[in-house]
């Protein structure tokens, strides 16, 4: 049993918790990610690890409330447990040799995963500056945190009530044709149709980017097939050589379609489908 | 004077229609008045043929004689005495092309139910004992296992009862491999595995659940640990697709997650979170059993059409005769000689056909099959919603690629010596990772002969 150690609304209907897990918190590494089940008729649901504790033995997950198992999991309070917890798994976030210069953008609850990238490659040495990108004010999340580990926090919302008014494609084509800022490497996390966007911009750019990807999982280990993806024109296997791709190879169209086998199930991907909606 | 009898003692079964609409078990066993008709038609010979077609060597005729004294007791013990799960044997070996296939009553008649015999003698020992199994004195070595299907299992369980401290490490939120996530309900009760997996427990055995090796700790992590050898037996890995244009369309899944979803997760079960695809017409691609298995589960998960394609003839089917049967049984269409060349999908991007072409058998291939050709201009569209792939699997490369000195053929399974031992000292391999998909019954054989060398291995190390 995994007990929770800690549990925070980070805004209505995101939430954050630490949960002892200490075997996954010895080797997790940004871009990793576990699945959980509550309970013993719950489902197998992926969360990418937010951060995590080795003193304290905790992992930090956080999920929006979108369907039955995140609603779930967000019924249970500190000092509750969770029935099973799997992970580290999927290959951790690995950048091009050459990266110096990154630009991490985060979508809605997607910025809980650009968080702890942005602060990997910060403690690597690189120079990272972050967009994040929410609908509106109420649902800004994680800004304190995602500023003490870069050198520009870029906020912008959909209806301009908080920071820069616009998309988070608007704000990195206005970084680099504006303020002539040459990243080598672009990393984006958010919903499918964001990561597409900001796909065909770097595109333009010639700017290598990264993905996060959510597809559905059942075991996580490479057994079901559930996970496959086509990058490259390739089936590739996310929960064993993802949840990480080469932007421009992925085929973002066919994950939209396939991601919505199970519509209930489509808002419960890894918490980022419905990250729009934010 | 044995039963002269020329065909096996019937099975009593659920009819097909009621069963092709419940998860419960399809065969009911013997009663004892049957089985010691059935275990009377054994001729006991004396040179044992049945004996050389058992992948573990179970006495077969020495317990089919103890069935006709009636004593149960001596039975399920002479089997167990080889094989470790004849509950689960006796009900998925494919005993047509193992011990029966040799049986001498086979030749002009069918052959003695050995399978149903294993079956029967190993429910009689469930219902009658409440297993007393106490955990052997310590001998203080630790051994890791990797996975918890049959080979794993029966290497713990080998290893435990010589007094090693045997820890094995499940990926799953339960262990059993295959056992739980793949052969159906109707034809494994989960029971039956479980009951299995507590015995294990008594005998000592560590089963820590929601651990990926190659993630978690790798085998190299593991022996740092104080585990003075490991076994892997981590399973067929990866389900194979084909390759053809639409296989990415809504409504096409690989036959592992189609079953993990229903066996797994009981998504079947009213309560269960875990969605499976409600289909009315699936096309199942594939011969084996794991096709066998997902055409009779969409059967019970309500499909009003499902259709078997398979390449070949139904005579080169790999699947049990037993589950072909009671597939036709049940309304599973077979359309053999038949090859998916594309599938189609509907404006949403949901399977709406799949395109099949036909086959004719060409010329013996290096294997002696005869290989399928295609017929030209033979396509036609077959209307589905749901096409599941079992065309079988290719390894995980998890645990390779984690592992240094850890080899593998070209197919991607880990290479083994004669001992069961891999290219790094110390860590044992067995069943479908060495193999690719095989069985149950191969996977057990390996898990006991590497407990045997790994026990080998630690006493001449320590001498
Ligand atoms: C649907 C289906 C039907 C079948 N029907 C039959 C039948 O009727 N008769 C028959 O004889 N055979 C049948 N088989 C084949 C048979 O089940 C397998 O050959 C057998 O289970 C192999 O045993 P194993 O121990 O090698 O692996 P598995 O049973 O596959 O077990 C491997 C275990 O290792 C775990 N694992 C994998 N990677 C890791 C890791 N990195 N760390 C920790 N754990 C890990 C897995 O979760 C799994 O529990 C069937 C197979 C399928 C899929
Ligand atoms: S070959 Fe058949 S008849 Fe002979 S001992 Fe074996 S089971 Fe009995
Ligand atoms: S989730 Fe099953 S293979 Fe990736």
């Amino acid at each position: 049993m995994f007990q929770i150690l800690k549990k925070k609304e980070l805004n209505p209907s995101v939430t954050l918790m630490e949960i002892y897990a200490p075997y996954i918190a010895r080797k997790v590494q940004a871009g990793q990610f576990v699945i959980f089940r509550v309970d013993e008729q719950g489902e197998r649901v992926p969360l990418t690890v937010a951060d995590c504790n080795q003193e304290k033995g905790s992992i930090t997950l956080i999920f929006q409330i979108v369907g039955r198992s995140t609603m779930k999991l967000n019924a249970l309070q500190e000092g509750d447990a969770i029935l099973d917890l799997v992970g580290p798994l999927g290959m951790p976030t690995e950048l091009p040799e050459h990266a110096k210069n990154i630009c991490v953008i985060g979508g809605g609850v997607g910025c809980a995963i650009a968080y702890p990238q942005a602060k990997a490659f910060s403690k690597a040495g690189l120079h990272v500056d972050v967009i994040a990108g929410f609908r509106s004010k109420n649902i800004v999340i994680l800004e304190e945190e995602i500023k003490k580990h870069c050198s520009e926090l870029i906020l912008c919302t959909d209806d301009g009530s908080y920071g820069m008014k616009g998309f988070v494609t608007n704000a990195l084509e206005t970084r680099i044709t504006q303020n002539h800022i040459k990243y080598d490497t672009v990393v984006a996390i958010g919903p499918i149709l964001m990561m597409k966007s900001v796909c065909e911009l770097t595109k333009k750019y010639q700017i290598p980017t990264i993905v996060s990807l959510d597809p559905i999982m059942v075991d996580g280990t490479g057994m079901c097939g559930g996970c496959r993806v086509t990058v490259g024109g390739k089936i590739r296997y996310a929960c064993v050589e993802g949840p990480d791709f080469d932007g421009h190879q992925v085929d973002f169209d066919e994950l939209i379609k396939r991601n919505g086998i199970f519509k209930e199930r489509e808002a419960e991907c890894r918490m980022m489908t419905l990250a729009d909606k934010l | 004077m044995p039963n002269m009898s020329k065909t096996k003692v019937p099975i009593p079964e659920q009819e097909p229609k009621v069963r092709a609409k419940n998860f419960e078990e399809v065969t009911l066993g013997y009663t004892i008045e049957m089985a010691i008709e059935e275990a009377n038609r054994c001729l006991n010979c004396k040179n044992k043929p049945c004996v050389s077609g058992c992948p573990v060597g179970v006495r077969i005729p020495e317990f089919i004689q103890k069935i006709t004294e009636q004593d149960f007791a001596s039975a399920y013990e002479i089997i167990h005495s080889t094989n470790a799960l004849p509950a689960v044997c006796g009900r998925v070996c494919p005993q047509e092309r193992q011990c029966e296939s040799k049986c001498v009553r086979g030749k002009n008649a069918e052959p003695v139910a050995i399978g149903r015999l294993e079956r029967f003698t190993a429910d009689m020992h469930v219902n009658q004992h409440e297993d007393i199994i106490k955990k052997p004195v310590s001998n203080h070595h630790k051994i890791a296992v990797v996975g918890g299907g049959p080979s794993g299992l029966t290497c713990a369980g080998d290893l435990a009862k010589l007094g090693y401290e045997v820890t094995v490490f499940e990926a799953f939120h339960v262990a059993g491999g295959v056992l739980m996530y793949g052969i159906p309900e109707f034809r494994l009760p989960k029971k039956i595995v479980q009951q299995e997996i507590e015995n294990l427990k008594s005998l000592g055995v560590n089963i820590m659940t929601n651990m990926v090796v190659g993630k978690v700790f790798s085998i190299d992590e593991l022996m740092q640990q104080g585990y003075e050898a490991v076994f892997i037996g981590s399973g067929a890995g990866l389900p194979r697709f084909m390759g053809i244009e639409g296989e990415s369309l809504v409504g096409v899944c690989s036959a592992n997650e189609y079953l993990t979803r229903i066996n797994l997760m009981k998504g079947y079960q009213d309560g269960y979170d875990t969605p499976v695809l409600k289909s009315k017409a699936v096309a199942v691609v594939g011969g084996g059993n794991v096709a066998m298995d997902g055409a009779r589960s969409a059967l019970r998960m309500g499909a009003e059409h499902v259709y078997i394609i398979y390449r070949r003839s139904e005579y080169e089917m790999p699947a049990r005769q037993e589950e072909i049967h009671h597939a036709k049984q049940e309304g599973v269409e077979f359309l053999t000689l038949q090859n998916p060349v594309k599938i189609l999908g509907d404006e949403n991007n949901r399977v709406c056909a799949v395109v099949c072409q036909k086959m004719e058998l060409g010329e013996p291939d290096a294997s002696g099959r005869r290989s399928p050709v295609p017929v030209e201009n033979s396509e036609y569209e077959l209307p589905v919603d749901t096409v599941i792939m079992a065309i079988g699997t290719s390894p995980n490369p998890l645990i390779r690629t984690t592992t240094e000195g850890l080899e593998t053929n070209q197919r991607g399974c880990l290479i083994v010596d004669e001992t069961m031992m891999t290219t790094k000292k110390g860590v044992y391999a067995g069943g479908d990772a060495v193999t690719g998909a095989a069985t149950v019954i191969l996977a057990m054989g390996a898990g006991k002969s590497a407990a045997k060398s790994i026990h080998a291995y630690i006493m001449q190390k320590n001498l």
